[in-house]
């Protein structure tokens, strides 16, 4: 099933509580996908800070004195903020590529969830409101943000199955559905040097995703690949940068509901992940067409 | 007056107290507050009530109705009076995918508009949207009528049998054995009380509305359909 929501603000004074009503999305969403749960989140970008965010399942031995260990290997400052089994590692944005090539030699075991200058991403397996405790979501602030609860179905119950997925830098992607061609997609896209990490069929989602705009195509563009090229049942919601868009299969078995109003786009699997977002009594509220790609940008 | 409050009281209770009602009642007006998009509000009813829901509702509201007329003061999610055998379901608002779907009997009201899969299957029920309907309505269908004041969207009617559906604005594809039917007065003045029935009398004339259905080449098996089947 899954459970998927996103949350992009027009009105910047809602942004301190961006976590807040995420979480409150995300944990109403738990009876469509128990098994694990994630939320991306974009906030303070063009600060000169580029951010990697890394996952650890042994984060008091892989995260000790890991801040001091990079900025001697890149001769940079580094900031480190850990939550749980994540920490974001705040480097110069021009450092981003060799603070993570330092990092896997540092520290082999870590995972990078998410690469950018906004975006952080956590992610793990358990209820939704474990994992927003763990992290303490509710208190993040930003400017848009998707989430998601996971059924399994394509691949393991695991952190790294969990979404969002990110395969570029600031883009990341939620999924309710699967992918029926996603081991075809796999060996084209690792042919043309895009790697995944994990046997998830949403992660070849996103990867293809990142193979299209690589190649010049705007994220739009890209969303109307999908509906060429992969197999199978999607809603997608993504985030990039300063945008936030969503894309049905032709066929939308898969539930979406959207709301808009003057301070924000918000997205759900079904409408009671909206009921308590502001306004939403009056917001305009709509279920996307199928095969059309709905975006917003900054 | 019944009220109820489903944030306090819960899915379970509601429901309960309304299957107690058991085929008759003088308890008939009742007053669901709080839905917040919940699930399965007054499934299953098999009693003469009147029961109005102020918001919107989630999955499978109203499903297999039988004798209430159930109000939805909102919009209603996907699986909207699944298998209705009697009784009127009318929603203010949107329906989500599958409204009315397998419906034997009973009216079906959208005011707003329904999306895909509208009435996917209906054995009897009756229909009357007046907005737009989504993509593989009256798929399959077998008896009935949907009557549809707006635009319906790609595949209507794919693999239909006897079931009459009215669209008054545009369709945008036809689905496999589905044709375009005339208009004779027997079907105009079946759709004028359909319209008066789905309170859409003032909305819209018989005479507006195009009338398709089945052109029942596949129901016997030919050879030269078998890319349609």
């Amino acid at each position: 099933m899954c459970g998927i929501v996103g949350l992009f603000l027009k009105d910047k004074s809602l942004e301190p509580q961006l976590g807040a009503m995420l979480t409150e999305m995300l944990i109403t969403m738990t009876d469509r996908g128990p098994d694990s749960a994630g939320i991306a989140i974009y906030g303070g970008a063009d600060d000169g800070a580029g951010k990697i965010t890394v996952q650890s399942p042994q984060p008091e031995k892989d995260f000790a004195d890991l801040d001091r260990e990079l900025k001697d290997a890149i001769g940079k400052p580094v900031g480190m903020v850990i939550r749980s089994t994540h920490a974001v590692l705040e480097v110069p944005v021009d450092q981003v590529e060799a603070a993570r090539s330092a990092l896997a030699e540092l520290r082999p075991g870590l995972k990078v969830m998410s690469v950018g200058d906004s975006l952080e991403i956590y992610k793990e397996v358990g209820l939704p409101k474990d994992v927003a405790s763990r992290f303490e979501l509710a208190k993040m602030r930003g400017t848009h943000g998707i989430g998601h609860t996971r059924m399994a179905t394509e691949s393991a119950v695991t952190t790294n199955g969990a979404h969002p997925f990110s395969t570029g830098s600031d883009q990341c992607l939620v999924h309710n559905g699967s992918l029926s061609n996603h081991s075809s997609l796999r060996r084209m896209l690792a042919h043309e040097g895009i790697y995944t990490e994990t046997m998830n069929d949403t992660e070849v989602g996103a990867a293809y995703l990142t193979w299209r705009m690589k190649n010049g195509a705007t994220l739009g563009e890209a969303l109307e690949g999908t509906l060429e090229d992969l197999d199978g049942f999607f809603t997608f919601v993504v985030g990039t940068h300063d945008g936030f868009g969503v894309v049905r299969d032709p066929i939308a078995c898969k539930p979406a509901v959207m709301a808009e109003t003057d301070q924000y786009v918000a997205f759900g699997s079904e409408y009671r992940a909206l009921v308590s977002l502001p306004g939403i009594d009056t917001a305009r509220v709509w279920e996307p067409e199928p095969a059309t790609v709905y975006f917003w940008n900054h | 007056m019944q009220k109820f409050d489903l944030e306090a009281q819960g899915l379970r209770a509601l429901n309960a107290a309304l299957h107690a009602l058991n085929g008759q009642t003088n308890e008939t007006a009742w007053e669901v507050v709080n839905p917040k998009g919940s699930h399965s509000i007054a499934v299953g009813l098999d009693a003469p009530i009147e029961l109005t829901v102020h918001g919107s509702t989630g999955y499978y509201c109203a499903g297999m109705n039988k004798q209430a007329t159930i109000r939805v003061k909102g919009s209603a999610g996907p699986g909207l009076a699944e298998n209705m055998m009697s009784g009127a379901v009318i929603v203010d608002g949107n329906a989500s995918q599958y409204a009315g779907a397998t419906g034997r009997g009973g009216l079906l009201v959208i005011k707003g508009d329904a999306s895909s899969r509208c009435g996917v299957s209906m054995k009897g029920i009756n229909i009357v949207v007046h907005g737009n309907i989504g993509h593989m309505s009256a798929f399959m269908a077998q008896s009935g009528n949907l009557v549809v004041l707006g635009d319906a969207g790609d595949a209507l009617g794919d693999s239909l049998y006897e079931a009459r559906l009215f669209v008054r604005g545009s369709v945008k594809s036809l689905g496999a054995d589905c044709v375009e039917k005339e208009m004779r007065p027997e079907h105009l003045e079946l759709l004028a009380d359909l319209l008066k029935q789905g309170e859409a009398e003032h909305l819209a004339k018989p005479e507006e509305f195009k009338r398709y259905g089945s052109a029942r080449n596949l129901y016997n098996f030919n050879i030269d359909n078998a890319s349609a089947y």
